[in-house]
């Protein structure tokens, strides 16, 4: 016991003005979340454009709160939104259901439905949180047409869906 | 509401209802209301890491009657609604609610009978937020936009506006972009050009 115990206390508070502060300043500085942080879901396309969606629905089987819908149709040479037979010709993703726990992702046989970073998804309306296949499906990047269009990558879909669109020699 | 919704049109202009939201979104005190994991991530926007004092909202008021906004933060339960509509009530007005979490906003993956179907069966809600639970940034962001409608709301005669063809409510926009440089000026130009008119 020494006299001056009873200020000590203050020397702590003191120290603490001179730590490094803590708090993140997050809407103006945007901290980077995980690499495979299990953001908003994003639908992918083949490098041509086309839809790697084939609406087989298993995502929609994998969801444990059922949020995700799915409607599949037949591709015709007309009318051609990803290579193969199938593709989605409904697909919704009721975020007000989502838990983002990403078992659609693993159920997912063409990688086709990955998750984004992005994670500021509030909204003032139900209606606004069902995303659908225009808000899910991934932007046209260079070289990227917007569906539908014949395939140009390839004869048939193993073209894209085992050489990814690359020519057969050079994938091999 | 108050006295304040009774005034007639000539003596609130749109630059006092400015003048009363500015003050109504800059502390907005939540009701300290937690009912499950949701609860655990609203406590860690409290904290110093994420701090919701730097938005004028730290202190979790413990009684209703001083708070503003409920944060209905978890799945409701068919025995908890009343409770939560009863706490609702013993709010004063102006109020507001956010729906934290998907439980909240519509049951989320427990779609049974115990369970209510989104907590707007029960009381408005201003903000759906999505996420299991939503990290406390997503709760921020939430609370943002809620700032942004709060500055929106129009007061007394003033709600006539509402019915002006032409009218349109401010698009809600994502905290990240809000808040950049350039986010901050186009709001602050929309804001001028709304007093102007």
């Amino acid at each position: 016991m020494s006299a001056l115990d009873p200020v000590k206390g203050f020397g702590v508070t003191f120290g603490a003005m001179f730590k490094k502060v803590a708090t993140e300043e997050y809407p103006e500085q945007v901290k980077a979340v995980a690499p495979r942080y299990h953001g908003r879901h994003v639908l992918n396309r083949h490098p041509d454009g086309l839809e790697k969606c084939i609406g087989c629905e298993l995502c929609a089987w994998a969801c444990p709160a059922d949020a995700i819908y799915v409607e599949g149709a037949d591709n015709t040479d007309d009318a051609r939104y990803s290579p193969g037979e199938r593709f989605a010709a409904v697909y919704q993703i009721n975020y007000l259901r989502c838990i983002f726990c990403g078992l659609c992702i693993e159920a997912c046989p063409t990688r086709s439905l990955t998750m984004t970073n992005e994670y500021e998804l509030a909204d003032d309306s139900r209606a606004d949180l069902v995303f659908t296949k225009s808000d899910l499906l991934a932007p046209l990047l260079a070289g990227m047409e917007q569906p539908p269009h014949p395939m140009r990558l390839g004869e048939t879909d193993t073209d894209y869906y085992v050489r990814a669109g690359r020519p057969a020699e050079e994938a091999s | 509401m108050g006295l304040e919704e009774k005034l007639p049109s000539g003596i609130v202009l749109t630059s006092v209802e400015k003048v009363v939201n500015w003050s109504r979104k800059s502390s907005l005190w939540p009701a300290t209301f937690g009912l499950a994991c949701c609860a655990i991530e609203m406590m860690a926007s409290g904290g110093p890491r994420y701090d919701l004092g730097r938005f004028g909202m730290e202190v979790f008021r413990p009684s209703p009657r001083q708070a503003d906004l409920m944060i209905v933060a978890g799945r409701v339960s068919q025995k908890m609604a009343p409770v939560v509509r009863q706490i609702y009530d013993q709010m004063p007005e102006p109020k507001w609610v956010i729906a934290m979490g998907v439980c909240a906003s519509s049951g989320g993956m427990f779609n049974n009978y115990a369970i209510v179907q989104g907590v707007d069966h029960i009381v408005p809600v201003d903000m759906y937020l999505p996420g299991c639970p939503p990290r406390p940034e997503m709760l921020m962001d939430a609370i943002l936009k809620l700032h942004d409608k709060i500055m929106d709301e129009p007061l007394g005669a003033n709600a006539k506006r509402r019915e002006l063809p032409g009218y349109a409510p401010r698009e809600l926009v994502a905290s990240s972009q809000r808040f950049t440089k350039e986010g901050k000026k186009a709001h602050r130009q929309a804001l001028v050009k709304e007093l102007m008119r």
